[in-house]
């Protein structure tokens, strides 16, 4: 018998507010700047290891929520408390737990004002983030989904760079649009399911194609805005250039993936008609994504910029793998987001330790950091060569997947053979290897010439110690994904399932159902 | 098939032959700092050297029928697609490994000498032995994946390979092109893979093999821009895209000559004698489905024959030493593929194999030189050094017979044979123009080998004052690989054509049995046979004409090069544009630069500015939305603040207002 079902314990509840808690205790009674780190870096080590039972007691073989909790909210509304995890969800919050710890580490030194604040924001994010991840009940999601919100505003506002004003008035505007658009999609969901939030009863609820088309177009926009995808994604390398860097780090190993896990969690299961109606255009923007942005990533000056871009190109690999509605295609869309949350979120860290040398993203301020950081060469050349998705990389993993899951996919809707897409999107064999390469040449390779580079130290043991977990997890997800695999499995086919079905058939005979009430009224 | 008679090999032995150069590797890389370079050395070289005499022991026991099949772990599995990770040794598996190991060990012991005192000492050590264990992976998988991780990590250490010196800003760049350009080839790789396992749902050899004929007669095609290509034909062309990236064949030739920015031992080890082969090697182990499909087959005799041509007269006038090898290299492996098309696949490994020997030899000989006159690698700067160094002037020597095809060499045996192949092969033009094209070749590979000889080691002495001095004989450490190979250069025709008939016609009765297949119609050794019987005509252009075309090639360089003489300039003169035209290599650089580079670069500018920049943001974004609320609502002027809280706030306001209107309606 798995451990949750013996001892009914809270896990999910604990994870989430354990950080919280930690915070509350940093606010209340934490003076020293020093003592303020250990205990941050406490809580997110404390949270993490409450987060391993997840991965242990998870049982394979079921589709079906688990870990799950239950308490009335606000009863009025028929809002609810509600957790619970499923394959999709579950590798999500073990990203999130891990990739804290080493965002507080990351700040041990370079964050030297407010520190109090920066560790409690970074923490109370963790309680919205692991939220989301594990909310069951549509309003419960949407409000850790708007509260993370406020502290990823106040780290870009506060600790960031020089024009972070303009940067978070955009972070904010764009996801402000969304978060309207998916408030009123469940509020109509809310109406039109029978007066509740459960996101299970909205998965089963047989919504009619005009529902499902509108409520669609409203998801889309709010969940495009976070994966980004394109036109509305230039949001997000102003916000990565002028985020301190865990906030980046942050921001493309975790944030990223909501827009992706909210079409995987709302768009397909509860909309699978429109899902298959709006294909084309998903596939289509995936592929500008893939293309369009590599192209532009290749002509960025700016590490970090570049980077940002980057990462909206393999995005672009996850929303083409979700909308071909195969099991390879999906699997390999959740492998890409957590081999993504790796290999992103390194490349950041690499970044953020040449800032804290040299305070500049330029890449052309550098130039020769091989001669002076040997160790960080072979790190940042490792991420390098995960960013091309080269085999025995957790990167290659998830876009073979994707592009087999595409190659063989049949999506009516397509006016193109999927064949032609799969191929289109193969390009990024090459365009990756382009901009990725390109830039490590520039900063790492080559003589020293200038004195500033020449000044710079290369990783202490710290810095050196925060990427050996994401250096074994992407090796480990590259040569052996199949653990992963397995989590993903069963959850997966029963979201292929769902997001094959139609549910206009029901609807149809709902509409029957009540069709001859409504009859009888008028005679 | 194995059947159950078969003898099977050790599993632990095959292992250890790639896990040995990956300890190595990784003991010298991760540690090398600590156990200093000596012992970086003496492990990597020591594991290699294992690794070769258990290949050869291997080899021994395949000689005698035995044979490998397993899987050993999933790697992936996902619904129907499963990859599993395994082995599959056969006698085409064998004789790469041999080839691979051994010169490999040559190039670690000769690396011992070549670089020492580099700082990158250590790091040398482990990229080449990671790059051993690479190569094997690549030729001793069982599947499509296994093939791309090894092709993929050979490209990986090719390119840490090429770019070794990193403070050089050419090697850097000759680095970045070789990855983005076999890159190019990889797509059409991948998207082979992609076709593989949707057509036969599964990425195993053996079993997409035994599918192969199934799909070939349900008529299966694919429509590609309005053309109905048959799928197997697709599948073939696509995975060839790949092939044509790692060897370097036109048009995806451009970064092997730049590569030549590494140093010198890798070139012998990857540039020419074992990468560089790779496609060969995969369109041979993937005979069973290129012999389906006629296109594909034309198609890569098409393109072997036009780099071996065009290679070979870019080799002509090449002045860096390294660089008139490199185009050598493009242009043997033309020579290749050639021999693959026309389905002579025994007689493409068969030259591959005594190609990497003589090859490696001539590019280590090359080191040798370099390493003598100071890193100086321009021929024009050289001459008359066959008196300071005598070992690498008859080493080399050795090498250039050997390619240039003079009997009994290595090269003379398995070169002729394709061009033999390649006339008794009955294709219509396409076999025809193949022939041509090598016959031509072979006059020019004579040529360029000995003007490269002819002006390192005799003709006058131009070497600067300041190297006089430094001009010596290389250490042993140098030499001995040097002489391995040389037996390797001379014997290894010698070997496979008398010894392991690896050349039978009946290739099932040949060294190579079951591991290549042939249909009978393509079956050009046997048609070569069955002319060679014909005795009512005359066949002596077929069996000397390569021969004389090599000696009379080798006879014109005697001519311009063995002594100082004012020819060389005076032909150069007489056709100033064809000179300057091979000299700029056909002009294929700048061709790229201006059809793909910048315009690729003004693209994404042109994204990034225009469409990023102008439209989303400043149009989208500033005209649309801001704008509008600036111009239109004077009131709200404030909302220009930039305070993010009054947007929060009146969100908040929103949402409250939202639901109670929501809630009242209700």
């Amino acid at each position: 018998m798995d451990l949750h079902n013996v001892l009914d314990f809270p896990i999910l509840s604990l994870a989430i507010f354990l950080p919280t808690f930690g915070a509350l205790v940093i606010w209340l009674f934490i003076k020293d700047e020093h003592a303020i780190r250990w205990a941050a870096l406490a809580t997110s080590v404390a949270t993490f290891l409450v987060t391993l039972p997840l991965i242990f007691n998870f049982d394979t073989s079921t589709s079906h929520m688990q870990f799950e909790e239950f308490h009335e909210w606000i009863p009025a509304f028929n809002i609810n408390y509600q957790l619970g995890v499923d394959g999709i969800s579950m590798p999500f919050i073990l990203l999130t737990s891990l990739l804290i710890i080493i965002c507080i580490v990351s700040a041990w030194k370079c964050i030297q004002t407010r520190i109090k604040e920066y560790m409690i924001s970074f923490l109370i994010l963790e309680t919205t983030l692991i939220g989301v991840f594990s909310a069951m009940d549509a309003m419960l999601f949407y409000f850790f989904w708007e509260a993370l919100l406020i502290p990823m505003y106040l780290m870009i506002g506060i600790w960031g760079g020089k024009n972070r004003v303009y940067a978070t008035l955009k972070f904010f505007l764009y996801t402000l649009v969304g978060s309207v658009l998916m408030l009123i999609a469940l509020l109509a969901m809310y109406f039109e399911a029978g007066e509740t939030f459960s996101m299970l009863a909205f998965m089963d609820y047989p919504f009619n194609f005009q529902w499902q088309f509108w409520i669609f177009l409203a998801f889309f926009i709010a969940f495009a805005v976070k994966v980004p995808m394109w036109p509305v994604h230039t949001w997000l390398p102003d916000a990565h250039t002028e985020a301190p860097t865990a906030g980046s780090v942050i921001l493309a190993g975790v944030l990223l993936k909501m827009g992706a896990y909210g079409y995987l969690r709302f768009s397909l299961p509860m909309l699978p008609d429109a899902s298959q109606y709006f294909a084309p255009m998903m596939i289509g923007l995936s592929l500008v994504a893939i293309v369009y942005i590599s192209l532009v990533a290749m002509m960025q000056r700016d590490m970090k910029r570049l980077i940002a871009y980057s990462s909206i190109a393999h995005m672009g690999f996850v929303t083409l793998g979700t909308f071909v509605f195969t099991v390879q295609g999906l699997e390999g869309a959740v492998i890409n987001m957590i081999s993504h949350g790796f290999v992103a979120a390194a490349l950041f860290l690499c970044v953020g330790v040449m800032y804290d040398r040299l305070h500049t993203r330029e890449i052309s301020d550098y130039g020769g950091v091989v001669n002076v950081m040997p160790v960080f060469a072979a790190i940042m050349l490792f991420f390098s060569m995960a960013n091309v998705a080269l085999p025995g990389t957790s990167a290659f993993i998830g876009e073979i997947m994707v592009l087999l899951g595409t190659f063989a996919a049949d999506v009516d809707t397509l006016p193109v053979s999927a064949k032609w897409i799969a191929i289109a999107a193969t390009i990024s064999v090459v365009l990756s290897a382009c901009y990725t390469l390109w830039m490590y040449k520039r900063v790492v390779m080559g003589d020293l010439v200038k004195d500033t580079v020449r000044s710079m130290g290369d990783v202490s043991k710290r810095e050196f110690m925060m990427f050996v977990p994401l250096i074994l997890l992407t090796l480990w997800v590259g040569f052996y994904p199949v653990p992963v695999l397995d989590v993903l499995h069963a959850t997966i086919e029963n979201l292929v399932e769902q997001s094959t079905t139609s549910k206009l058939d029901a609807a149809a005979a709902l509409l029957l159902e009540h069709a001859p009430a409504v009859h009888a009224g008028t005679h | 098939m194995t059947d159950a008679t078969t003898l099977t090999l050790s599993t632990t032995q095959l292992l250890a032959i790639p896990m040995l150069p990956l300890v190595g590797a990784l003991i010298a890389g991760l540690f090398g700092w600590l156990i200093g370079d000596k012992l970086s050395h003496w492990i990597t070289s020591g594991c290699v050297i294992l690794a070769a005499l258990l290949s050869i022991d291997i080899f021994i026991q395949v000689l005698d029928g035995a044979e490998f099949y397993g899987n050993y772990w999933t790697w992936i599995s996902s619904g129907d697609l499963v990859v599993n990770i395994g082995m599959m040794i056969d006698p085409l598996t064998t004789i790469m490994m041999v080839t691979v190991t051994i010169v490999s060990a040559c190039v670690h012991i000769y690396t011992i000498g070549y670089m020492h005192g580099d700082p990158g000492y250590a790091r040398f050590f482990s990229y080449i032995s990671a790059f051993t264990f690479s190569m094997l992976v690549l030729v001793m998988g069982n599947s499509f994946f296994t093939l791309f991780f090894g092709w993929e990590a050979v490209g990986l250490f090719s390119y840490l390979l090429i770019g070794f010196w990193f403070k050089k800003d050419t090697a850097n760049v000759a680095a970045m092109k070789a990855f983005i350009v076999n890159r190019v080839g990889d797509f059409g790789f991948a998207v082979g893979i992609l076709a593989v396992w949707y057509y036969f749902g599964t990425v195993d050899y053996r079993e997409v093999f035994a599918l192969v004929p199934g799909l070939v007669s349900s008529m299966s095609t694919m429509s590609l821009l309005g053309w109905e290509v048959d799928t197997i034909t697709f599948i073939c062309l696509a995975l060839f895209v790949g092939a044509m990236g790692k060897s370097g064949q036109v048009p995806l030739h451009v970064w092997l000559p730049d590569s030549m920015e590494g140093p010198t031992p890798i070139s012998a080890l990857i540039h020419a004698a074992t990468m560089v082969t790779a496609g060969v090697f995969m369109v041979a182990r993937l005979s069973p489905m290129f012999e389906f499909s006629e296109v594909a087959l034309a198609v890569v005799i098409i393109v072997g024959a036009i780099t071996a041509f065009m290679c070979a007269t870019i080799g002509l006038v090449q002045t860096d030493i390294k660089r008139v090898i490199a185009y050598s290299t493009c242009s043997q492996l033309g020579y290749m593929f050639v021999a693959c098309g026309v389905s002579a696949y025994s007689a493409a490994i068969f030259h591959l194999m005594t190609h990497a020997y003589f090859k490696a030899l001539l590019f280590l000989a090359a080191g040798s030189v370099i390493h003598a006159v100071m890193n100086n690698q321009d021929i024009r700067k050289m001459g008359q050094l066959r008196k300071y160094m005598p070992i690498t002037y008859i080493t080399m020597l050795l090498a250039g017979l050997a390619l240039a095809g003079i009997p009994p060499f290595g090269g003379f045996y398995s070169k002729d044979l394709i061009i033999e192949a390649a006339y008794a092969r009955d294709m219509g033009w396409v076999s025809d123009i193949a022939y041509y094209a090598l016959m031509s070749g072979v006059v020019m590979t004579a040529f360029y080998t000995f003007r490269m000889f002819l002006l390192t080691f005799h003709n006058s002495d131009r070497v600067p004052a300041e190297t006089k001095a430094h001009l010596h004989e290389s250490p042993k450490v140098i030499t001995i690989p040097l002489m391995i190979l040389a037996i390797g250069a001379v014997g290894a025709g010698m070997w496979g054509y008398y010894v392991l008939d690896v050349t039978n016609a009946e290739i099932i009765h040949g060294y190579f049995r079951d591991s290549l297949f042939v249909l009978d119609a393509h079956n050009s050794l046997m048609a070569l046979e069955l002319l060679e019987q014909d005795h009512t005509q005359s066949h002596f252009w077929l069996e000397y004409g390569a021969l004389i075309l090599a000696l009379s090639g080798i006879t014109l360089a005697f001519l311009m090069y063995f002594k100082e003489s004012k020819m060389p300039a005076k032909i150069a003169g007489m056709f100033p544009g064809l000179y300057k035209f091979l000299l700029n290599k056909w002009y294929w650089d700048e061709f790229y630069d201006a059809t793909i580079v910048k315009p690729t670069r003004a693209l994404g500018n042109f994204f990034w500015q225009k469409g990023d920049l102008g439209m989303i943001d400043k149009g989208m974004i500033h005209g649309g939305i801001v704008d509008t609320v600036k111009n239109g609502a004077s009131l709200l002027r404030n909302i220009q603040s930039g305070m993010v809280y009054h947007y929060a706030y009146a969100m908040v306001i929103g949402v409250f207002g939202l639901l109670t209107y929501l809630i009242l309606n209700a």
